[in-house]
């Protein structure tokens, strides 16, 4: 069984995607090794396969790396148990670069 | 199972607070941002009633969020404040375009007029033709010094009294951390300070410097503000971004980093045998200046000689001294820098027209 998650970029992180996406939807095993998927393994995902340029922008230490706001369907993900977010089918991960311009 | 706001108790938490640690909903979020920033400037004492503000504005977030806010401030707390958008026209084809047409938007969004001022009208060189002079290297050398008098004239072309810049909590801190690795003792003094009166020119004040940058961020996202985000396109500052990355490291594991970093700049003392440079105003152009000739018309002269490099580096004082008592000269292309003694009376004659009935003598110098 798979899930399909929304991914999208803003804050300039769109920038260093492939294609420069905004946008992209994301097909995940609803579980690995036996336990659910988490939104850090949406990351990882992101990191080997979106990004095209400066991975070290976007992750660092197999997380987003500090100063990337991750918005879990538009809640902070600190709220929501940061990397360890079990990640359900259809919802919306946005990373907002706080790095970038002011 | 949805974490409930620890503010009202009532509606689902949507963010926590790096300052606090609490978790809360969007519209205790709203209210906490907006009354801390109204605190700032209420405890700071930064305006007065009547004072003409221009927002300092890029398009970017922080000066965006901090249009809204001032804008919205201005109204619940009847400051009597009028309002400006103020931009700067570097003339970067690709970034800067960009991200004035976001200003123009929010020209419109706010209902507040607008000046944008250039580089082009004001020196005779865009920063994409100073580029192509000097080449990428010390390319920000010339964009800081001419930003810095680009607001200050426009800011006289308005006849404000003051200019807030959208400064956020972690530049601050970044900005601490830059003086202290460069022993750099003035500049720690004065980046710490909330306002800066700019030695008789328009005070400069910093309402969000207690804001954290991951609040604007998110407060631009919920308020669904519109901004730009990409950095210039000619070199970035390196050593900034260093310490940017090196204090958000820190803010990661500890939120309170930033503000802790704000709080230890402030206390330190700038001990009195500490000589800080006298200021006097340039002989050309009449800006403030610890040198007979200022920066910004060494660099000038540099680059209309064909000799960019007269002002960077260690041999500026030198320079300074050497262009002293001379006549700039002038090659085809560059523009005269209006005298800020001109600008200054223009500024009077403004006031005077807007009072009507006064008895104020426009004549009188520098009243
Ligand atoms: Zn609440
Ligand atoms: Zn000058």
């Amino acid at each position: 069984m798979s899930i399909t998650v929304d991914v999208e970029f803003s804050g300039g992180l769109e920038l260093i995607m492939k294609d420069k996406v905004r946008q992209a939807t994301v097909s995940l095993p609803a579980t690995a090794d036996g336990k659910p998927t988490t939104v850090r393994q949406v990351i990882l995902y992101v990191r080997d396969n979106l990004v095209a340029d400066k991975p070290q922008l976007f992750s660092t230490e197999n997380t987003v790396r500090p100063g990337v706001l991750v918005m879990i369907n538009d809640s902070d993900w600190e709220v929501e148990g940061e990397n360890d977010y079990q990640v359900q089918d259809k919802d919306k991960v946005l990373f907002i670069s706080t790095m970038h311009g002011g | 199972m949805p974490r409930v706001c620890e503010i009202c108790q009532g509606a689902k938490a949507i963010l926590r607070r790096p300052k606090t640690g609490q978790s809360i909903c969007k519209e205790c979020f709203f209210r906490v941002f907006e009354t801390e920033v109204h605190n700032t400037i209420v405890d700071n004492k930064l305006f007065r009633r009547g004072d003409r503000v221009g927002i300092g504005a890029s398009g970017g977030k922080d000066s965006t969020v901090l249009a809204y806010v001032m804008k919205t401030l201005n109204e619940r707390y009847d400051y009597g404040l009028d309002l400006f958008l103020l931009s700067v026209d570097e003339g970067i084809s690709g970034y800067r375009d960009d991200s004035l047409e976001t200003v123009k938007r929010n020209k419109e969004q706010y209902e507040l007029p607008l000046l944008i001022v250039s580089y082009e009208q004001l020196y005779g060189w865009s920063m994409d033709a100073i580029v192509e002079t000097v080449g990428r290297k010390n390319n920000c050398t010339f964009c800081g010094v001419f930003r810095r008098q680009a607001l200050d004239r426009g800011a006289l072309m308005l006849d404000l009294d003051h200019i807030v810049t959208g400064h956020n909590a972690d530049d601050v801190a970044e900005t601490i951390l830059m003086n202290i690795f460069r022993g750099d003792i003035p500049r720690l003094g004065r980046c710490t300070e909330i306002a800066t009166s700019g030695d008789g020119y328009i005070t400069r004040s910093k309402p969000f410097k207690y804001a954290y940058e991951k609040e604007i961020v998110m407060y631009a996202y919920f308020r669904k503000l519109d901004y730009f985000s990409t950095e210039c396109t000619y070199s970035p500052n390196a050593y900034r971004g260093y310490a940017r990355e090196f204090l958000k490291d820190l803010e990661a594991v500890r939120p309170s980093a930033i503000l802790d970093i704000i709080h230890s700049g402030e206390a330190m003392q700038v001990a009195s045998e500490v000589k800080l440079p006298s200021q006097t105003s340039c002989e050309r152009c009449g800006y403030i200046s610890s040198n007979r000739v200022c920066k910004a018309c060494v660099l000038l002269e540099g680059l209309e000689r064909g000799v960019p490099q007269l002002g960077i580096g260690k041999s500026v004082k030198k320079t300074q001294d050497l262009l002293a008592g001379r006549t700039a000269t002038r090659s085809g292309r560059a523009v005269d820098v209006v005298h800020f003694d001109k600008l200054r009376k223009h500024a009077q004659e403004m006031r005077h027209e807007r009072c009507t009935g006064c008895t104020c003598d426009t004549s009188a110098p520098g009243t």
